[in-house]
C-alpha cells in the first residue's frame, strides 16, 4: 500500500511526526479498532479514529439518541434526536473522513454476541456505561487476546486502564465482580461533566494509535485517574491479581457469561 | 504513625485495620472500593482482618461506571 497525494497532505501532520511517519500512517489506514457503546466516551473516540485515519472502525450500540445525551455525546447531534446511535456516528465519522470503513451493529454487547465481533479488532475501546457491560468487555477481549482500554466516568470524576489480556493487569485484578446492586449511582442519578467524557474517551483514543503504532507507554499495570474538580492526574501503578477469577493461577471464569446489571433501582437507592 | 493514601501522607492511630481506615477517610460506600496495600489488592474478607503498618502504601479504587450513561 502506498499513501495518494491526497492521503499525505490529509495526514501530514502524522506523517510529519518522526515516530509515526509514512508507514506508520499506513499501518493506521489497515488497523481496526471496534467501539462498544457510542455514547460519551465512544463520541470523542469515533470522530478523532476516524479522523486519524483508522481504516476499519467498528461501533457497537443498541440505542437511539435522545436529547439528554447531546451535553457530552459529541459525535450526535441535536438533528440526530430519535436516530439509531450507530447510524449517527458513523454519518459523522465518515463525514470527516470518507475514505475510512465503518461497521455499524446495531445491537448490545452481550454474552452471545461479542465474541464473534471482537475477534475480527487489533483494539477495543470500552465506551460502556454499566458494569455488566465493562465485566463482559474485560472477559471477551480476554478469551480472544485483544488488547482494549477500559475506562469509567462519574461526576468530576474518570479513571481508565489498557489491558494487553493475559499480559498485564485486567479490570477483574482490580474489582472481581460487579458491585452490588442498589449502591452504584449511575451518570442520570449522579450527573457526569460532559467535557469530562471527551477528555477520557480521548485518552483512549490515544491509547488505541499508540497500541496500533507500537508507541511510547501503554497505560498497562497502572490505572490513570483524573479529576476535573482538582486537575489532578494520578498514575497509581496495579499488579496483576494471582487471585484474579479471570486471568489468575487458578480461573473460574472458562467462559463468557453476562453479568446481572446492577444500577440503582431510583425507588431503592441507597447512594 | 505515617501511611500513603492514595498518594497523600496522612496520620493515623497505631494498629487501624483496613474497615477502619475506609471508615476514618469517610468512604461512605466501602462496597464500592477496592484496596490495594503496597502492590497487592486484598480481599474484600481481610479489610476487617488487615492491619495497617507504618509507611504503607494504600490505594482505594473506585467502581465507576458511565460512558454512554443510561
Amino acid at each position: 500500500m502506498s499513501l495518494t497525494d491526497k492521503q499525505i497532505e490529509r495526514y501530514s501532520r502524522h506523517i510529519i511526526l518522526e515516530q509515526v511517519g509514512g508507514a506508520g500512517q499506513e499501518k493506521l489506514l489497515t488497523s481496526k479498532v471496534l467501539i462498544i457503546g457510542a455514547g460519551g466516551l465512544g463520541a470523542p473516540a469515533g470522530l478523532y479514529l476516524a479522523a486519524a485515519g483508522v481504516g476499519t472502525i467498528g461501533i457497537v450500540d443498541g440505542d437511539n439518541v435522545d436529547l439528554s445525551n447531546l451535553q457530552r455525546q459529541i459525535i450526535h447531534h441535536t438533528a440526530d434526536v430519535g436516530a439509531e446511535k450507530i447510524r449517527s456516528a458513523e454519518a459523522k465519522m465518515l463525514a470527516i473522513n470518507p475514505e475510512i470503513r465503518v461497521k455499524a451493529y446495531k445491537q448490545w454487547a452481550k454474552a452471545d454476541n461479542i465474541r464473534q465481533i471482537i475477534r475480527d479488532y487489533d483494539f477495543v475501546i470500552d465506551g460502556t456505561d454499566n458494569f455488566a457491560a465493562k465485566f463482559l468487555v474485560n472477559d471477551a477481549c480476554y478469551f480472544e487476546k485483544v488488547p482494549f482500554s477500559h475506562a469509567g466516568i462519574l461526576r468530576f470524576d474518570g479513571q481508565l486502564i489498557t489491558v494487553l489480556p493475559g499480559e498485564t493487569t485486567c479490570y477483574r485484578c482490580i474489582f472481581d465482580g460487579p458491585p452490588p446492586a442498589n449502591a452504584v449511582p449511575s451518570c442520570s442519578q449522579a450527573g457526569v461533566l460532559g467535557v469530562l467524557a471527551g477528555v477520557v474517551g480521548s485518552l483512549q483514543a490515544t491509547e488505541a494509535i499508540k497500541c496500533l503504532l507500537g508507541l511510547g507507554d501503554l497505560l498497562t499495570g497502572t490505572l490513570l485517574t483524573y479529576s476535573a474538580l482538582s486537575m489532578d492526574f494520578r498514575k497509581i501503578s496495579l499488579n496483576r491479581n494471582p487471585e484474579c477469577p479471570l486471568c489468575g493461577d487458578d480461573p473460574k471464569i472458562t467462559e463468557l457469561k453476562d453479568e446481572e446489571q446492577t444500577v440503582c433501582d431510583p425507588n431503592n437507592c441507597e447512594c | 504513625m505515617n501511611l500513603v493514601v492514595n498518594g497523600k501522607n496522612t496520620d493515623i492511630t497505631d494498629g487501624l485495620t483496613v474497615s477502619e481506615l475506609l471508615t476514618k477517610e469517610d468512604v461512605k460506600m466501602p462496597q464500592m472500593v477496592s484496596v490495594e496495600l503496597n502492590g497487592k489488592i486484598l480481599k474484600r474478607s481481610e479489610f476487617e482482618t488487615t492491619r495497617l503498618r507504618a509507611d504503607d502504601k494504600v490505594e482505594f479504587l473506585y467502581y465507576m461506571g458511565g460512558g454512554t450513561c443510561l
